[in-house]
């Protein structure tokens, strides 16, 4: 069955498999394909841009939020991140890899009664935070974790 | 045992002193040589025996113990980071004995005459064998990193490591360097020579799609009639430290939380007792052990760190016991547990050293590995030179073997500066010996060996310095790889190991001029991660290096000037 899942989503192909996946209901809720595209924020090169047109002003560190990444990337190209919120009425998951030219890497609507949690891969230059910004009931919670990027070798 | 009664008491007095148990252990220290593989009654009712890194060394080896071993942060002073008198001052061990010559690198090539060499398939399995037959039941676990390290292994595509370790009776292997033969050749070993007698755990592997696990992550073994889990764990950062394309479709990682999982799991199903079979490297394991619960003790390897004795690891489970049993076939790790009423009551740890001349070799192993080596023996018995002084790798900075790589490439690559990478395996040679291609392959067969030759810019060659430097020293052990520092050949500098990343790295110089930012300078390495680049391998350059040279004069160790560590007791001061 694993194996037919690999072949299927390859024979697929693309944007293709991804809109199969979450009919199939492969991909968690909250994708928010329709989310209106926040141009500001995803252009912005500084976090604390970033965090004004999130409209994020002040920030509350919040144990709540559970950051999954490796410690050491294995490719930079491509870093598994999820994230989960157990905050109650979680609105918006953001996530930032503080270091890179374009500090904002993804953000996610949560629908009303969805999982907060969400996983994606985001590309990293160099050793950074990667942040959650939680949007919970109007209110802003965040939390971070080190991914480092490394030249590899040496082992 | 025949202990003086001073002997005795000195022994216990530094035991008392260490908090130790009376039966750790270290009071072998004193056996005679015939007494050191005798070990007792058995406190409990469950053995597993461990080896690690061996390698590929199938034949016996000299390997010189590092001299340089820093621990910075909270590993400072704390072993695996002692070296030398503090090392055997911290475990009990009498300096001059033949403990103290197996642990440390104290006066090593006299101590080497005398002791002869350690290891070898043939005389390990006598050991085994011996220890199978004092504590019927044990397990024997290798933790990995057994297929890599010799012209044989390279060229049989580990088959003959792989046929070896099936001889030897290793019941359960997790795995690093075996990733470098390729993904393919791991799951075709699995699936056909090791299936109904070798079962290979990996607990954080998983396919890089759908993050489906590779391998089995843990195995629940009756012993004695304990339920005894072992769990794999591969090393976290194969893809990084080797090449990923090796093993494209597979990440890593620590995996802590799936690995409490799995603990957790392991009990549930009835295990009494929990063992991680780790390639972690132990600081990794000792951070691992403080945060992970329910597992009674990790049986590491990876930084090949021979430490006599266990550390004990508090967490909210309770307490993890943390090993490491050094590299090159040099050691066979006994650990005894005493398993009753659902958990364990209580453990003893010994780290044997396997003194190829205190056990005959094993009749059928030696006709095994005589079998493997036929094909290539004449080649590789070839004498390429004389070596003046002592050869070895090991250490946190340089060694004689890796300086004669380094010049080697320097010489017939015609560049500037030369980086070897900082592997920890690698055997040793003492003064006067012969170099043949065997030892040449022993420090350098991998696959992917070849040497390149680039351009890089003086504020390049600080970066990646400071990386790599990063990867050892890096307080925090999560973000440390296992590796020594890269050994550098033409260019001088200073490190302090304290500072944080971009800050430990000074004073580069070439040839007495400070290197300049915006410079080129030229760059000669080895073993490139990354896919497709081409070169000569390092063993043909360094083979006619030798035999142009026929005589090799002790090789003068650059080493950089390292600040900041005063008094650290895993650096000599010298």
């Amino acid at each position: 069955m694993k194996q037919l899942r690999r072949n299927f989503l390859k024979l697929s192909g693309g944007a293709g498999a991804m809109a199969v996946a979450a009919a199939a209901g492969l991909l968690k809720a909250g994708s928010a394909w329709a989310a209106p595209w926040n141009k500001s924020a995803f252009e912005s090169k500084a976090v604390a841009d970033v965090q004004k047109s999130l409209g994020a002003a002040t920030l509350i560190e919040s144990k709540e939020i559970t950051i999954t990444a490796p410690d050491i990337a294995e490719n930079g190209a491509t870093v598994p991140v999820a994230v989960t919120s157990k905050i109650p009425n979680t609105q918006s998951i953001s996530i930032i890899a503080e270091n890179n030219p374009f500090p904002l890497a993804a953000s996610f609507d949560i629908m009303p009664g969805g999982d907060s949690y969400v996983s994606t891969r985001i590309k990293m230059g160099k050793t950074s935070d990667v942040r959650a910004i939680v949007k919970a009931d109007g209110k802003f919670y965040t939390a971070a974790k080190e991914v480092k990027v490394t030249v590899g070798g040496c082992g | 045992m025949h202990l003086t009664r001073r002997e005795f008491l000195q022994i216990m007095a530094v035991a008392a002193a260490q908090g130790m148990p009376l039966t750790s252990g270290s009071a072998f220290a004193a056996a005679r040589s015939g007494e050191l593989y005798t070990l007792g009654k058995a406190p409990g009712n469950v053995t597993l025996m461990h080896f690690t890194d061996c390698h590929a060394q199938l034949l016996p080896v000299y390997f010189r113990e590092p001299d340089v071993n820093i621990g910075v942060g909270d590993a400072l002073g704390k072993p695996p980071h002692l070296v030398g008198d503090a090392l055997l001052k911290h475990f009990g061990i009498k300096s001059g004995t033949r403990e103290a010559h197996a642990f440390t690198y104290l006066n090593y090539v006299d101590a080497a005459r005398t002791y002869g060499k350690v290891g070898g398939f043939a005389h390990l399995a006598t050991l085994v064998k011996q220890v199978r037959a004092q504590r019927p039941g044990a397990l024997l676990l290798d933790g990995g990193d057994n297929w890599q390290g010799s012209a044989t292994a390279l060229w049989s595509n580990a088959q003959d490591m792989i046929d070896a370790s099936k001889l030897l009776g290793v019941d359960i292997m997790t795995g690093h360097w075996e990733f470098t033969y390729g993904a393919k050749r791991v799951q075709e070993v699995i699936a056909k020579d090791f299936k109904g007698q070798v079962e290979f755990l990996a607990q954080n592997v998983r396919t890089a799609d759908f993050d489906d696990p590779v391998f089995k992550g843990y195995t629940l073994r009756e012993i004695n009639g304990a339920p005894v889990a072992i769990i794999g764990q591969a090393f976290p950062y194969t893809p990084i430290a080797n090449p990923r394309h090796l093993v494209a479709d597979w990440t890593f990682g620590i995996q802590e939380e799936r690995l409490q999982r799995t603990v957790d799991e392991a009990k549930k199903k009835g295990a009494h007792a929990v063992v991680l079979l780790s390639h972690n490297g132990m600081d990794t394991d000792l951070k691992l052990a403080s945060r992970v619960s329910g597992i009674d003790a990790i049986l590491g390897g990876h930084t090949h760190d021979a430490v006599p004795q266990p550390v004990a690891v508090k967490n909210r489970g309770g307490t993890t016991l943390v090993t490491n049993a050094g590299s090159n076939g040099k050691f066979l790790a006994v650990l005894d547990l005493d398993v009753r009423g659902g958990s364990v009551k209580s453990s003893r740890y010994r780290l044997l050293p396997v003194f190829a001349n205190l056990l005959d070799a094993d009749p059928d192993m030696a006709a095994l590995i005589k079998k493997h080596r036929a094909p290539y023996e004449a080649k590789l018995s070839e004498k390429l030179a004389v070596s003046e002084g002592l050869l070895f790798r090991r250490g946190n900075f340089n060694g004689s073997f890796d300086q004669l790589i380094l010049d080697a490439l320097l010489e017939t690559k015609d560049a500037e500066i030369a980086f070897s990478p900082g592997f920890r395996w690698g055997t040793s040679i003492l003064p006067g010996e012969a170099i043949t291609l065997d030892d040449v392959m022993n420090m350098t067969a991998i696959t992917y060996p070849q040497v390149t030759v680039s351009n890089i810019t003086g504020e390049n060659l600080k970066s990646l310095l400071e990386d790599i430097c990063d990867n050892l020293f890096n307080p925090d052990p999560y973000y440390q790889q296992g590796g020594d520092m890269v050994r550098v050949g033409g260019l001088q500098y200073a490190c302090n190991p304290t500072l944080k990343i971009g800050s430990r790295i000074s004073d580069m110089r070439l040839k007495g001029k400070a290197i300049e930012a915006g410079k080129t300078y030229k760059l000669t390495s080895w073993a490139p991660v990354a896919e497709g680049a081409t070169g000569e391998p390092v063993w043909e350059s360094v083979t006619r290096y030798l035999r142009d040279k026929k005589s090799i004069k002790p090789p003068v160790l650059n080493r950089p000037r390292v600040t900041g560590i005063a008094g650290n007791p895993g650096m000599t001061a010298s």
